[in-house]
């Protein structure tokens, strides 16, 4: 039998609609507007055309910077994803370990983005901090702010530390509602723990999993806090990140047109990227469903 | 307002959006559809098939920007193509 549809239910979100008209949809029309002028302050513009554009989709910063940007969120992904479903495999099920297990991972999540860029700022610190120091002694050759690999390998560390955990507690979180009975069929069948992870827990957490993917995409592609309080975009410009180069851009040099064609291109990477996560997710719902 | 910096052409084509989100909305309860499944694999309404057209229209017009020399407004005629091209089978 068909539901019925009540459509009317819609005029419920119109106060969100104005909220994000507010906060989103107005200030993206203003940057868009922004995108073909060019100001000298004092709210004067100036028209320009699609020049900043041209000029932004031919400059090796721009590219430089994406090329930073998907590296980053490549190897944070392909750390974190099989890390945190790993973790969540082997955390206790139930009872009071299981709670300790749960409230220690959520720690992490719950520090605000400066603050894991301080922490980590002075933990990888060569003179002071435990990390820089105990690697200086054992005599590796580690200086965040002068070499490029240790400033990337920092910053990996970090989202890798600050981040995991929420994979892998949505994987958990995945893992708690298979039923029993799939596990008990496989023990019957004398199915090997590979193939129970490969033919139970891994289709049955896919869709959660998807979710923690986009996730961290999203954010990883955005960051911003976390390498901008640890290297400052250094050494040279070797953690320069899309977001950061774009503050500098807009804030450091005030220049708002290319600042703005910057964020829309930005923008629509975002918007593809996410709508592909999302039609994945949404398919593969409705095919575990049919 | 002045705040927003308008300009004309950003202003018409803002008014197009909204005219189209407008018009696909009052088609959308006029004529309900179920959705299909077409090249791509995925089921898709024509609203998602208007998103799949505004957004790979906005990368036509940014890879002729970048690679083809020609005037911009002849990548609209691209749009076009791709546009009823989605339309038809995606």
């Amino acid at each position: 039998m068909e539901k019925t549809v009540n459509q009317k239910a819609w005029f419920l979100i119109l106060p969100v609609l104005v909220l994000v008209a507010f906060s989103a949809v107005i200030p993206l029309m203003t940057v868009v507007n922004y995108s073909v002028q060019d100001t000298f302050g004092s709210n004067k513009f100036f028209w320009v055309g699609l020049e900043w554009f041209s000029d932004i989709l031919s400059s090796d910063r721009m590219w430089d910077a994406l090329g930073r940007q998907i590296t980053f969120s490549t190897i944070i992904l392909a750390i974190e994803v099989p890390m945190g479903v790993f973790v969540a495999l082997n955390m206790p099920k139930k009872g009071f370990w299981a709670s300790v297990c749960l409230v220690l991972m959520s720690l992490p999540l719950l520090i605000p983005w400066n603050v894991v860029g301080t922490i980590w700022q002075v933990f990888a610190r060569v003179d002071i901090g435990l990390l820089g120091y105990s690697l200086d002694k054992l005599g590796v050759s580690y200086n965040y702010t002068q070499d490029s690999f240790a400033a990337w390998a920092t910053v990996i560390v970090m989202d890798v530390w600050h981040w995991t955990s929420l994979v892998a507690l949505l994987a958990y979180a995945g893992l708690q509602s298979i039923p029993d009975a799939y596990y008990q069929a496989a023990k019957i069948d004398q199915a090997s723990r590979w193939k129970v992870f490969r033919f139970i827990e891994l289709p049955k957490i896919m869709g959660v999993l998807m979710i923690a993917i986009l996730l961290r995409f999203m954010d990883s592609f955005m960051i911003y806090t976390e390498p901008f309080v640890v290297t400052g975009g250094g050494p040279g410009n070797s953690t320069t990140f899309l977001s950061i180069d774009l503050v500098k851009m807009a804030l450091g040099q005030f220049d708002l047109g290319p600042a703005a064609a910057f964020s829309i291109m930005y923008y629509l990477v975002i918007l593809l990227v996410s709508w592909v996560f999302y039609t994945v997710m949404v398919n593969l719902q409705k095919r575990d469903g049919a | 307002m002045a705040w927003m910096a308008w300009t004309l052409p950003t202003a018409i084509f803002f008014v197009i959006i909204a005219f189209t989100l407008i018009t696909f909305t009052i088609l959308a309860i006029k004529y309900p559809e179920t959705p299909r499944i077409g090249v791509l694999r995925i089921e898709t309404t024509r609203g998602d098939r208007l998103f799949i057209t505004l957004l790979g229209s906005a990368f036509i017009n940014l890879a002729w920007l970048g690679l083809v020399s020609a005037s911009q407004p002849y990548a609209l005629i691209v749009c076009l193509i791709y546009a009823a091209a989605v339309f038809r089978w995606v």
